[in-house]
């Protein structure tokens, strides 16, 4: 049982391998079989695991990408997901972590404010993507996005690296953010 | 961290300083159009708010007045602002809105059983309904059931009763102009069919809109906390909450009831700063709470959705009611409602 560390296997033979971490199992399952629908050069492997850490009896491949996913409307999945955090190891917040927040679109229900979900991704430095994962369009599109941030990840997408890509999606956030 | 950032720190900070310089003179107009074209959007939540101080109705106002504002079950809607208002046109409003509720009944629109068109619509100024001296005015649409003896009490059965306030909505009244009258909070007590009505007559007539205010379960946990921090001398009720679980095919409903001091006690011994109410204690508050309900029920309330919260101060249900208790917070509770609105509005 202990903390999860980016570089410590062998990767596979032009394998990715995602691991979604979150408390909504529907909302997981659908996504990760949106996500292996989608045409991708590289072999896909999609792990789901309700909170971190995963148990060390199963043997697995190296994880390239985390999504750690957050519904806006439970307060338990943003417990759960930041009692993950600390069970991994720094060298993955240097672009394989990411954040995504469902339940946005219907305000009413929502028990977490937004921001709470913006500074919890600003202080780990990673980049926060919003979709309403019960829609099916917009996560079949959340799951192409997904697959393509994978294939950096993973390295095999020459000439773009994790570390770039967590530069370049920086770029496009609003600056006043650091206020926050 | 820091040294990766080192190449683009230069020119990010120029313009981070810039706009740095351009928000601190900046009315809250210009930031929102400059929020709009950065294609962000400016929700701050507050990170604390005052806890309603009691009795901040105006001194030369009598209380009994506001008696039939309280424990009546009002439904929330917010309004934007009302172009070409006045508040000396009362009697010619009056005149209007009882020619076009006529109208509409006999167009069959509205059709009621015992129907006799025998109603007046009253408009009237609530003195002293808001938070500072900038706040426009209240007012009270009544629909009133003419007797048919006209020698027994002038005044009829209240079939309805509509009022506009505005308590501390500094935010919105600065940016609107002159013309225009800021009263985002509506609340109705009465049909339906007769919000509908005077709801298309203030829409036609004053070029405004009116949307529901639904309050969700981040709000409804603020409320429950600034509610318990009230001071009370004398409890009316309990205070109790109610989640609604999500399983299909019909969700349950789960009722927690505590005893009124205890919640305070709970709440005197989250709370720090004197006089006002941060983020962190609320979230303190609930967690309590949560973690009470989990270690003898092994059931996860924040799994669940927070519907309704109930307090000797008022009660809301997150559908957009509202019913107030207790007449020393009245400006308090509307307050808060006042700035939901607002944030609807914009």
């Amino acid at each position: 049982m202990s903390a999860l560390r980016p570089l410590d296997k062998l990767p596979g033979l032009n394998t990715a391998t995602i691991l979604l971490v979150g408390t909504e199992d529907a909302l997981l399952q659908q996504l990760a079989d949106s996500m292996l629908k989608a045409d991708c050069t590289s072999e896909l492997k999609v792990h789901l695991a309700r909170s971190l850490p995963l148990p060390c009896s199963v043997n697995r491949p190296r994880i390239d990408l985390i999504v750690f996913v957050v519904n806006l409307h439970s307060k338990l999945s943003l417990q759960s997901v930041e009692e993950s955090l600390c069970h991994l190891d720094a060298a993955f917040f240097l672009g394989k972590v990411a954040f995504l927040a469902t339940g946005a679109g219907r305000d009413s229900h929502c028990s977490i404010h937004r921001n709470t979900v913006v500074k919890l991704a600003h202080t780990y430095r990673s980049p926060l993507l919003f979709c309403d994962l019960e829609i099916e369009d917009f996560r079949a599109a959340m799951a192409q996005r997904l697959v393509r941030l994978l294939q950096i990840c993973a390295g095999h997408v020459p000439g773009v690296s994790a570390l770039n890509l967590l530069s370049l999606m920086r770029g496009s956030e609003n600056p006043s953010l650091e206020d926050l | 961290m820091d040294s990766y950032d080192a190449p683009e720190l230069t020119p990010r900070q120029d313009a981070s300083s810039r706009l740095k310089d351009f928000f601190v003179g900046a009315t809250p107009l210009q930031k929102r159009l400059e929020s709009v074209r950065k294609q962000t959007s400016f929700i701050p939540t507050p990170p604390r708010r005052k806890i309603p101080q009691g009795s901040q109705l105006q001194e030369d106002v009598d209380p009994q007045k506001f008696a039939f504002l309280l424990h009546k079950q009002w439904t929330l809607y917010s309004l934007t602002p009302l172009y070409k208002f006045s508040y000396t046109n009362f009697k010619e409003y009056s005149k209007l809105l009882n020619a076009f509720i006529a109208a509409e009944k006999q167009k069959g629109l509205a059709v009621e059983v015992g129907d006799d068109f025998n109603i007046e619509v009253v408009f009237s100024t609530l003195m002293g309904v808001k938070g500072t001296q900038r706040d426009p005015e209240a007012f009270l649409v009544q629909i009133l059931s003419k007797s048919q003896l006209p020698s027994e009490h002038k005044e009829g059965k209240v079939l309805w009763t509509g009022w506009f306030c505005c308590v501390f909505g500094d935010s919105l009244l600065e940016t609107v102009s002159e013309d225009f009258t800021c009263l985002p909070l509506f609340l109705v007590n009465g049909a339906e069919t007769n919000t509908a009505i005077i709801g298309t007559w203030f829409q036609k007539t004053f070029d405004c809109y009116f949307r529901p205010l639904a309050i969700n379960a981040f709000n409804l946990s603020w409320m429950a906390a600034m509610w318990t921090a009230c001071k009370m001398d004398h409890y009316m009720a309990t205070t109790e909450f109610l989640w609604s679980v999500p399983c299909s095919p019909h969700s349950l409903d789960i009722s927690y009831a505590i005893h009124p001091e205890d919640a305070k006690a709970l709440w005197d011994s989250v709370h720090k700063t004197p006089g006002e109410v941060t983020q962190e204690e609320v979230d303190l508050f609930m967690d309590c709470l949560y973690s009470h309900f989990h270690r003898h029920f092994k059931i996860h309330l924040s799994a669940t959705r927070l519907v309704r919260v109930s307090t000797s101060v008022a009660s809301a249900h997150t559908d957009g009611k509202i019913k107030i208790l207790c007449p020393k917070y009245l400006i308090g509770v509307l307050a808060y409602l006042t700035e939901l609105a607002v944030f609807q509005i914009e």
